[in-house]
């Protein structure tokens, strides 16, 4: 007969008694470090810049002056710095727009059919950018799109060369070859960040029940129905998800402007060549502000649409 | 009268080559109009792939489906006049009670009003009149359940296919829709399939059914042919819980030397001395009306019925058996 209690082997054994009489120990344990981490190093740092934006910075002598005002607010509403917002916005949107057309397709295929092997293939071929580093592809972009480059000599290669210099020619977007043009940037940023739209539509596409697309049939809906009705509103959390990444990552990067397309500013360069070289630390943190204004905004607008109601 | 759905000869294939599995196999079948028909059998079988050749989810390599019949093997399942209850139920957790009954009635163009107005009419019919407002997520089981039927008998199909509907549910529940299932079908004279795999189910609803085994159809008939007279020891074994006897054992009790089955309620004990069968009980269960009791004779083991009110052996007596000549069925295969 071996006793009603186990003795204990060694210390895991007493440490596992000892979460099992106190649960939340363990769970404090976890998520302590992380949650300093977060709390204190990363949005404690970011509160402290957001506080500059309530300052604003002495003309003559170039000091910020530490008094509460929204002086540099009105700053932001300058027609310069609106464009610089304007501008951002528009392309964020764009990106976030084109990047989810483009991945539905691969992320549904991925959800629906691909299996072992296919799937393998998939995440490979889906992450497979992201190793490399950002600015080796950033660059790699601009002389992919450069004047001399492969675009440019395909499209001449097919007889296309007209229809390039045509959609160069178009106003506002267009410029002298696709490298220094908006519709460079726009292409660069949709390559760069297209991975983090597709893996979270993949997985919110992976969740919809293979039955409930067939009781959609079942009872009568074509594909289109079945997509607008079933698919697209089971799968809106992800792809809000995922247009989350893409628009508040178009939204603060100051690389990809700098190195493809035209010199116009966006908000990430704005702040970048504010707190650095034009050292007017609050109106940069005033432009680090929107952004985050703007995506509480969308994401209000997305709850209210009903886009959270199937989480 | 057209039958509601026929198979002629109907064959599908999962996987290729050498490695091809059928699922179906070469299968005929006639479900009659208005019939409440039931495909039992083990998972694998090939019945769960049957309703889908219906419902139009899978195509059959050969042979022909005929709904009505039409042929049709190139018409999709949105175009089928058939609709399914999904084993999961497969409710829209993002639209409301109102709205998943109201669907097929939705994607087939009918407005606002009437759609919603046939939607109450229908949860009324299943008894969930007032839940039109909830989500999916705030019902139990069993109102899931008649949700998913009312979703699927609100178009009015010609043919209402269920798939191990109550599959999901505890044992009062699904005695209960048993019932309501039976008397709903009557009642709309509709014609109902049913997949399962709980022989119980399908021989107290049914008023056919087909036995699968291995992609093929073991027997078709009503519930009182299967259960009395089983043609293979498949059908017996998997409908009955009755005794399968070996032609040893049939030979002894004085039948020909061949396969046959032997209800345990034909069966009683006997005191020892003089019995043409006896053995010594291997095992006693209880099931409330009566005691299911395993004797081990010679070449079988065989469980005796004995009714609730009389004595129940001890397990390791040993107990002579007599049996009505009349109940002893001989089956056609092995």
């Amino acid at each position: 007969m071996t006793a009603a209690i186990l003795p204990a082997r060694g210390l895991g054994d007493r440490l596992t008694a000892v979460f099992w009489r106190r649960p939340r120990l363990l769970l404090g344990l976890l998520l302590g470090p992380p949650l300093l981490w977060l709390g204190v190093v990363y949005l404690g740092s970011l509160a402290a810049l957001l506080v500059q934006s309530v300052f604003a910075i002495d003309e003559f002598s170039g000091l910020v002056v530490y008094e509460p005002t929204l002086k540099t607010y009105a700053e932001l509403a300058r027609p310069a710095n609106l464009d610089i917002i304007l501008r951002t916005l528009v392309m964020a949107a764009a990106v976030t727009l084109a990047c989810a057309v483009v991945a539905f397709p691969i992320a549904l295929c991925a959800a629906r059919h691909a299996t072992g092997r296919w799937k393998a293939v998939f995440y490979l071929g889906v992450m497979l950018p992201l190793w490399s580093s950002y600015l080796v592809k950033v660059y790699a972009w601009k002389l992919i799109l450069a004047k001399e480059g492969i675009v440019t000599w395909a499209a001449e290669g097919i007889g296309a060369g007209p229809i390039l210099n045509l959609v160069l020619s178009l106003p506002g977007i267009g410029g002298n070859s696709l490298s220094t043009s908006y519709i460079g940037t726009f292409l660069v940023f949709v390559y760069v960040w297209l991975p983090f739209m597709i893996l979270p539509m993949q997985a919110a596409l992976e969740r919809v029940p293979a039955s409930m697309i067939e009781a959609s049939a079942d009872l009568g809906a074509t594909r289109g129905q079945t997509f607008r009705t079933v698919v697209l509103p089971l799968a809106l959390p992800g792809v809000v998800a995922g247009s989350i990444f893409t628009f508040s990552l178009t939204m603060g990067d100051y690389i990809i402007p700098q190195i493809v397309g035209t010199s116009a500013r966006f908000i990430g360069l704005a702040v970048y060549q504010l707190q650095g070289t034009a050292g007017n630390l609050p109106l940069a943190a005033a432009f680090a502000v929107v952004p985050i204004a703007i995506m509480v905004v969308y994401l209000a607008v997305a709850r209210r649409m009903g886009a959270f109601d199937a989480l | 009268m057209t039958p509601a759905v026929t198979f002629a000869a109907v064959t599908r294939r999962f996987g290729a080559g050498p490695a091809a599995v059928r699922a179906v196999d070469r299968v005929d079948l006639t479900v009659p109009e208005g019939a409440f028909f039931a495909m039992l059998g083990p998972s694998g079988s090939g019945k769960t792939t049957c309703l889908r050749l219906i419902s139009g989810f899978e195509k059959p390599d050969e042979g022909a489906v005929r709904i009505f019949g039409q042929d049709v093997s190139g018409t999709p399942p949105h175009l089928r006049n058939v609709n399914t209850v999904f084993q999961d139920y497969a409710l829209f957790p993002h639209l409301n009670v109102r709205d998943n009954v109201a669907y097929g009635l939705m994607v087939r163009g009918m407005a606002r009003r009437p759609r919603h107005e046939r939607a109450e009419a229908m949860l009324a019919l299943v008894k969930l009149a007032g839940y039109g407002d909830r989500r999916p997520a705030q019902l139990s089981g069993g109102q899931r359940q008649r949700v998913a039927l009312a979703r699927a008998l609100v178009g009015e199909p010609r043919v209402l296919l269920l798939d191990e509907p109550l599959g999901a549910l505890d044992l009062k529940l699904r005695e209960a829709m048993q019932d309501e299932l039976r008397a709903l079908q009557r009642r709309l004279g509709i014609t109902f399939v049913l997949v399962t795999h709980d022989q119980g189910e399908a021989l107290s609803m049914a008023d056919r059914l087909a036995v699968f085994n291995e992609g093929r159809i073991a027997q078709v008939g009503t519930p009182a042919e299967i259960y009395d007279r089983p043609r293979t020891r498949f059908v017996a074994d998997f409908v009955g819980s009755s005794n399968v006897l070996p032609p040893s054992v049939t030979q002894a009790l004085g039948g020909p030397p061949r396969w046959a089955s032997l209800r345990p309620e034909a069966l009683r004990l006997t005191p020892p001395g003089g019995a043409v069968l006896a053995g010594a009980v291997t095992a006693v269960r209880y099931l409330g009306s009566a005691s299911r009791v395993q004797v081990a004779v010679p070449g079988a083991e065989l469980g005796v019925m004995v009714p609730a009110g009389e004595a129940v052996p001890e397990p390791g007596s040993t107990h002579g058996l007599a049996f009505d000549p009349a109940a002893l069925h001989l089956m056609e295969e092995a």
